[in-house]
C-alpha cells in the first residue's frame, strides 16, 4: 500500500489542529514513511498475546477518602488566560 | 572534572561555602550561555537564597542533605512553584505553576540548589533539541553540533561542566541519547521509580524521570535523591529505594553481561561505531566480566510500537491545552470551538501537530484495534524478550545511539530523526531501568555505552558502569569547546 490511510483533514479537526495546504500534503509524505514501519506490525502474529497499557503491575491504586490541603481558588485561577470572579472565563457554548 | 560529590564533601567540610559555590556556577552558566544556549529561565535568587539557606544549616551544626549546596539544573517541563515552566513550547510560554513537581519538591530536600530550567525538545518530543519553541542549544563539544534530545538542555550545561547535576526525563531515550552526544552519565530509570506528579506529560505509561550528571556516583546520589513512592502519582512504585551509592564498585568480576545481537547486526553497518563498542565490551571483559549472547527478536518492531503508543498517549495528554485555564489563549472572542482551533494551531509546533494527529489517528474507532491495541501486545513480547534474556545475564550492555552528535539542521526528515532512537526504545517500551555512559569518541566526539539491568535493579546497572568508567575514565579525556 503505497499511499497513507489518514484523512488528514478529518484528524486534524478531531484534534483541533488547523492545518495548512502545505503542512498536510507535508505531513502526509512523513506518515507514508512513517505507515512503511507501522505496518510490519500487522506481520506478527499476536493471538493470544495480552495488551500492555503499562509495566508496572499496579491496579485500583486508592486512598482513604480524607479532606487534604489543595490549592486555593486564588491559586486555580491564577494562570487563567481570562477569569471572571471565581471563574474561568470562555466564549459561550449556549445561546 | 569537579563532580557534585566532590563539592558537596567541601561544602560539608566548610573548605568552600555553599554559596561561592553557586556564584561560581552562575558565572560559568553566564559565560558559556550565548554559545550553549541551555536554559530557557535562569533561577539566580532562588539560587542564592538556597545557597544561603545551606551555610546557615552548616554554620548553626544541622544535618545538610545528600546533594547539599550542589548546583542543580532541572528541565523545564517540570513545574516549579511561581517559576515560569514552558516545556519547550509556546502554547505554555506564560506558565507559572501553583505548585512544585515533586522531583523539585525532593531536590529541595536534598537541599541541592536549583540553578535554573533547562531547554527541551517542545513537549518533549524530539532527538536533537531543535524543536524548542524558543531557540535550539548547542553541543558542548562541538557548537555546530545539536547536543541531543529532547532533555538536550541539562545534557549541554552538565557537558560544558557548568553544573555537575541536572534532571531530564526519557521517553523513549531522552535522557541517554543526549547524555551519550555530551559526554555525561545519563539514567533512565525503571517507570514508576520516580514520582512523575507535577512533570508536564507526553507518554504518560512511558515518561520517566532521571539524573544526567559528570559521574555514575553523582547518578547514584541523585536517584537516591528523587526516587522513591509517592502517593501523589498512582504509578509511583512502593519499592524501597537502596543506598545507590553504598553498591558501586570497581571491578566486574562474577558479572554476566548480556550482548544482544540484534543490535550488534544493526550497528555492524558502521564500522567505526562497530569497533568503539567492541573496544567498550572488551574494556568490560578485563575487569572481570563473561558475556552471554542474547536475542530481542522483536526489538526490531520497536519503532512502530513506540510510535503508535507514545503519539496516543499525546494525543490524549495534550488535549489540556485549549486555551481555558492555563497557556497562551488566542481569540478569545471567537466562539469556544474556534478558540480551541486557533489556540492550539497557534500554540503547537509541528513536531507536535504531527505526533497528535498520528496518535489522534491511532486511537480512533475503526483503526484502535488494528493499531493501538496491536502495538500494545507487541508491547508484551518486547518485554517478555527483556524477561528471557535476563534469566540468562544480570545486565545487558549495547549501543546507546548509532551515531555521533551531529550538525544542526542536519536531519530534517522526521523519520530519520525517529531512527536516533533505534537502541533506547526498547527498555521504555519494557519499562526496565536504561543508562548511558560515557563510552568513548568517534571522530572526536563524543559516544554512550548503553546499559540496563531488569526492573528496579538499578544499584546493579549503577555498579556495573561505575566500574567501566573508574577504569576508562572517558568523560575527563576530552574538555568541552566552551568553559
Amino acid at each position: 500500500m503505497a499511499d497513507v490511510p489518514i484523512d488528514i483533514a478529518y484528524i486534524s479537526r478531531l484534534a483541533r489542529i488547523s492545518l495548512t495546504g502545505e503542512e498536510s500534503s507535508r505531513f502526509s509524505g512523513q506518515f507514508v514513511r512513517l505507515f512503511d514501519f507501522i505496518r510490519e506490525l500487522q506481520a506478527l502474529d499476536v493471538s493470544g498475546v495480552h495488551a500492555t497499557a503499562q509495566v508496572i503491575p499496579l491496579s485500583n491504586v486508592m486512598r482513604e477518602d480524607e479532606l487534604k490541603p489543595c490549592l486555593t481558588q486564588d491559586e486555580a485561577l491564577a494562570n487563567a488566560p481570562a477569569r471572571e470572579g471565581p471563574f474561568f472565563k470562555a466564549p459561550r457554548i449556549l445561546e | 572534572m569537579e563532580t557534585g560529590h566532590d563539592i558537596r564533601d567541601a561544602i560539608a567540610r566548610r573548605d568552600r561555602s555553599a554559596e561561592e559555590v553557586t556564584r561560581a556556577a552562575l558565572d560559568a552558566i553566564g559565560r558559556v550561555e550565548p554559545s550553549l544556549r541551555a536554559y530557557i529561565t535562569l533561577l539566580p535568587e532562588r539560587a542564592m537564597a538556597k545557597a544561603r539557606e545551606v551555610d546557615a544549616k552548616i554554620a548553626k551544626g544541622e544535618a545538610i542533605g545528600k546533594l547539599a549546596g550542589v548546583p542543580t539544573a532541572v528541565k523545564d517541563l517540570f513545574c516549579l512553584k511561581d517559576a515560569l515552566t514552558t516545556c519547550g513550547s509556546k502554547i505554555l510560554a506564560n506558565f507559572k505553576p501553583p505548585f512544585s513537581s515533586t522531583v523539585v519538591q525532593r531536590l529541595d530536600a536534598a537541599d541541592a540548589v536549583i540553578v535554573g530550567k533547562t531547554n527541551m525538545d517542545e513537549f518533549a518530543m524530539g532527538s536533537s533539541c531543535e524543536n524548542s519553541a524558543f531557540f535550539p542549544t548547542h553541543n558542548p563539544y562541538d557548537l555546530e553540533g545539536v547536543p541531543g534530545g529532547s532533555s538536550g538542555g541539562s545534557a549541554s550545561t552538565v557537558g560544558a561542566r557548568s553544573v555537575p547535576l541536572a534532571v531530564g526525563t526519557d521517553t523513549g531515550g531522552s535522557i541517554r541519547e543526549p547524555a551519550s552526544f555530551c559526554n555525561i552519565v545519563g539514567v533512565k530509570p525503571t517507570y514508576g521509580r520516580v514520582s512523575r506528579y507535577g512533570m508536564i506529560a507526553f507518554a504518560s505509561s512511558l515518561d520517566q524521570a532521571g539524573p544526567m550528571t559528570a559521574d555514575v556516583r553523582d547518578a547514584a546520589d541523585l536517584l537516591g535523591a528523587i526516587a522513591g513512592f509517592d502517593p501523589m502519582d498512582s504509578t509511583s512504585v512502593d519499592v524501597p529505594v537502596p543506598d545507590y551509592g553504598a553498591g558501586l564498585r570497581d571491578d566486574l568480576k562474577g558479572v554476566r553481561i548480556g550482548i544482544v545481537r540484534d543490535f550488534e547486526e544493526s550497528i555492524a553497518v558502521d564500522p567505526k561505531m562497530a569497533k568503539l563498542y567492541k573496544d567498550a565490551y572488551e574494556d568490560l571483559a578485563k575487569l572481570g566480566a563473561t558475556f552471554v549472547d542474547v536475542t530481542l527478536p522483536h526489538a526490531k518492531y520497536g519503532l512502530a510500537t513506540y510510535y503508535l503508543i507514545a503519539p496516543a498517549e499525546c494525543s490524549s495528554n495534550l488535549a489540556r491545552y485549549d486555551g481555558t485555564r492555563y497557556g497562551v489563549r488566542k481569540d478569545g472572542d471567537a466562539d469556544v470551538y474556534a478558540m480551541f482551533d486557533k489556540t492550539r494551531t497557534a500554540g503547537f509546533g509541528d513536531e507536535v501537530k504531527r505526533r497528535i494527529i498520528l496518535g489522534t489517528y491511532a486511537l480512533c474507532s475503526g483503526y484502535y484495534d488494528a493499531y493501538y491495541v496491536r502495538a500494545q501486545k507487541v508491547r508484551t513480547l518486547m518485554k517478555n524478550d527483556f524477561d528471557a534474556a535476563f534469566a540468562a545475564c544480570d545486565v545487558i550492555a549495547c549501543p546507546a545511539v548509532s551515531c555521533p552528535p551531529f550538525e544542526l539542521g542536519a536531519k530534517s526528515d522526521p523519520v530519520a530523526m525517529y531512527l536516533m532512537d533505534y537502541f533506547t526504545i526498547p527498555m521504555s517500551l519494557a519499562g526496565i531501568p536504561a543508562m548511558s555512559v560515557p563510552g568513548g569518541f568517534v571522530d572526536g566526539l563524543p559516544v554512550g555505552l548503553q546499559i540496563c539491568a531488569p526492573a528496579f535493579e538499578e544499584a546493579r546497572m549503577l555498579a556495573v558502569a561505575h566500574a567501566y568508567e573508574q577504569a576508562t575514565r572517558h568523560a575527563d579525556k576530552l574538555q568541552p569547546v566552551v568553559s
